[in-house]
């Protein structure tokens, strides 16, 4: 059981967030869906924070260690000498690390998107409507939907059960 | 301000997606019979072994390496300039990423396809793969094509990712309009995507990250296949100007491609409400730029080799500046140097059409470029009596021809399945432009009923 509004106005849909957090609803329990990001509404800033970033240099730095060793590893287990090279030669070595480094980084990214807005955003609140441009704001199992439809009435807009 | 997008947008869009035209079909069987043509001209060239092309002793590398390096020249076109315009949040780079990241991932997979054919046994490809193996052949990690290999497959997949995930927005809304087949098709490609702001925030910081990640790693590409070059101790090759030159030059051939690949899709895909005049005149001025770049890195190569007059090096730029090479160079410098900046300095010739014919001509002058990198050197080493020539044989230009047609072919087959022009970003763009307008007239009818008020009050 869902209870949502379907709103044409990112206007309208600030003001339904507004009256839903007015009616007691947590900020966790509120979805707004749309088919474009709003980053000039308070709405499109809700979940925000991430370590991504954080992810990224830390699978950057690790891909850094690891190809460092692998690759001295590797070069001193078959020591080949290459035109007066040392055999583990770094000034070489470093543009694989960089790749690595940054390639590392890379899917860290990908995987970390993969899990926080793929996997863990799993949901059962949807209305195709969202493709047409309209904007979805509503609260899977609520407690009260009676409360919720007042809040999420608004002029312009529509409520709807799911 | 209202939007200025309508729902006509997204129809536009998808459009292509939904309806096949006779011009769609056309096309496919034009590109693919050059295609097949190429296949064939490599399966004799597998058959008969790597005789039938043109390489010779001492030009081993010759057409395609020229190609190698020409496609991975153009791959630069989409990735580098998308991720460049994200980081400083161009507004007018939203109708053109796209259709500039497909060009990269389509043009690197073509251009590593070269080396593969220029082994002339490719089912042992694998061997020149970094992996220790039961051969006891270790690899040579000082090898410039071991780097090569690190830094092709990391743009792919930096590149590949970085087009694929703002796609998914757009698969859940085909998803949502289509019917039948596609909506399956286009629902298990969406992954399941809804919308929600989480979603929204985290793609964005994707995004941003992948953009900063992948900067250096272009950068790093062409400098590293310049690498392949200048590492070794042949004439006019052995140079520390070598892999800003390659970046710049790859740069340049990269706009030119996406003015072209713009304006064929703008005429095809009637997109001219959303592919501006304005799009090609940044595109273009951006290109003369990289003329001018261009131009001046060439002078300093020339000029030092001259300067420093080196029996060896002489024989090299004496034949591609009046020997036998000098039609080519005098072309190459035509089309890179003068056609553009004849074109594009002057506003009123730096139209739509301005744009396209000098992009023409620098894709043309860089193909001319790679060419005259590759084989003049080889056919001129320092010992006069391992000098040679070169000419390439139909087997070469039939599988050269093929890959420019594969290209077409490979980017007519994606506007088919995915809405060339990002349609939430031009969304997120009009809604943005339209909230700033609306919060100026707010502030400057807030000034104006201030300025009313105290004129009042002294009156």
């Amino acid at each position: 059981m869902a209870v949502y509004g379907l709103y044409p106005e990112p206007e309208m849909a600030q003001q339904a967030v507004n009256n839903l957090r007015a009616a007691g609803v947590s900020d966790a329990d509120i979805t707004v869906i749309s088919s474009e990001p709003f980053e000039h509404f308070e709405f499109g800033h809700r979940d925000a924070k991430t370590a991504m970033p954080f992810i990224a240099t830390f699978a950057g730095a690790l891909g850094l260690l690891l190809t460092y060793y692998l690759l001295g590893a590797s070069q001193r287990s078959w020591p080949l000498v290459t035109s007066g090279m040392p055999v583990v030669p770094l000034w070489t070595n470093l543009i694989i690390i960089f790749e690595m480094t940054m390639l590392s980084a890379i899917i860290a990214t990908v995987i970390t998107l993969i899990y926080t807005a793929f996997i863990s955003e799993r949901g059962k609140m949807y209305d195709p409507e969202v493709s047409d441009g309209f904007i979805l704001v509503g609260v899977e199992k609520p407690s009260d939907a009676s409360k919720l439809e007042s809040a999420l009435a608004i002029d312009g807009g529509r409520v709807k059960h799911a | 301000m209202k939007r200025t997008l309508t729902k006509g947008f997204t129809d536009d869009m998808i459009r292509p997606v939904m309806n096949t035209t006779v011009w769609f079909w056309a096309i496919v069987l034009a590109t693919g019979t050059v295609v097949a043509c190429g296949a064939a001209a490599w399966a004799y060239q597998l058959w008969y072994g790597i005789g039938v092309s043109g390489k010779r002793w001492p030009s081993f590398w010759a057409l395609y390496l020229t190609n190698f390096v020409f496609w991975i020249g153009i791959s630069h076109a989409g990735t580098l300039i998308s991720a460049i315009l994200r980081l400083v949040n161009a507004g007018w780079r939203r109708p053109v990423t796209r259709v500039a990241e497909v060009i990269t991932v389509f043009a690197l997979m073509i251009g590593a396809l070269f080396p593969i054919i220029h082994l002339g046994r490719p089912w042992l490809a694998f061997w020149l793969f970094p992996y220790p193996s039961a051969r006891e052949i270790w690899p040579n990690f000082r090898s410039p094509l071991a780097w090569d290999f690190f830094a092709i497959n990391t743009y792919l997949t930096g590149s590949l990712l970085f087009l694929l995930l703002p796609m998914i927005p757009d698969f859940a809304l085909v998803r949502d309009k289509a019917t039948g087949w596609r909506k399956k098709f286009y629902g298990a490609l969406s992954f399941g995507w809804r919308g929600t702001t989480k979603q929204w925030n985290r793609l964005e910081s994707a995004m941003q990250i992948m953009a900063i990640a992948i900067l250096p790693v272009a950068v790093s590409v062409h400098t590293i296949v310049s690498f392949d070059f200048s590492m070794a101790n042949v004439p006019m090759w052995h140079s520390t100007i070598f892999g800003p030159y390659f970046v710049a030059g790859a740069i340049f051939s990269g706009i030119a491609a996406l003015i072209i690949a713009m304006a064929a899709l703008r005429k095809a895909l009637a997109l001219e409400k959303y592919l501006l005049p304005l799009h090609f005149e940044n595109l273009g001025k951006l290109l003369l730029l990289m003329s001018i770049l261009w131009g001046y890195f060439v002078f300093n190569e020339r000029l030092t080799v001259w300067y420093g007059n080196e029996h060896h090096e002489m024989a090299v730029f004496w034949a591609t500046q009046r020997g036998e090479y000098a039609p080519f160079y005098w072309t190459m410098v035509i089309c890179n140097f003068v056609v553009p900046i004849a074109i594009l300095s002057n506003p009123y010739t730096r139209t739509i059409l301005g744009c396209v014919i000098a992009s023409f001509g620098v894709v043309v002058g860089m193909w001319l470029e790679r060419f005259l990198i590759v084989v003049p050197s080889l056919s001129h080493k320092a010992l006069p009596y391992s000098w040679g020539t070169y000419t390439p044989t139909p087997v070469e230009l039939y599988i050269m021809a093929a890959t420019f047609a594969a290209m077409i072919l490979l980017y007519t087959l994606f506007a088919k399945f995915v809405p060339i022009i990002a349609i939430w970003e031009m969304k997120a763009g009009d809604s943005e432009k339209a909230h700033t307008a609306g919060q100026y007239e707010k502030a400057t009818s807030a000034v104006g009923g201030v300025r009313d008020a105290a004129a009042t009050e002294a009156h």
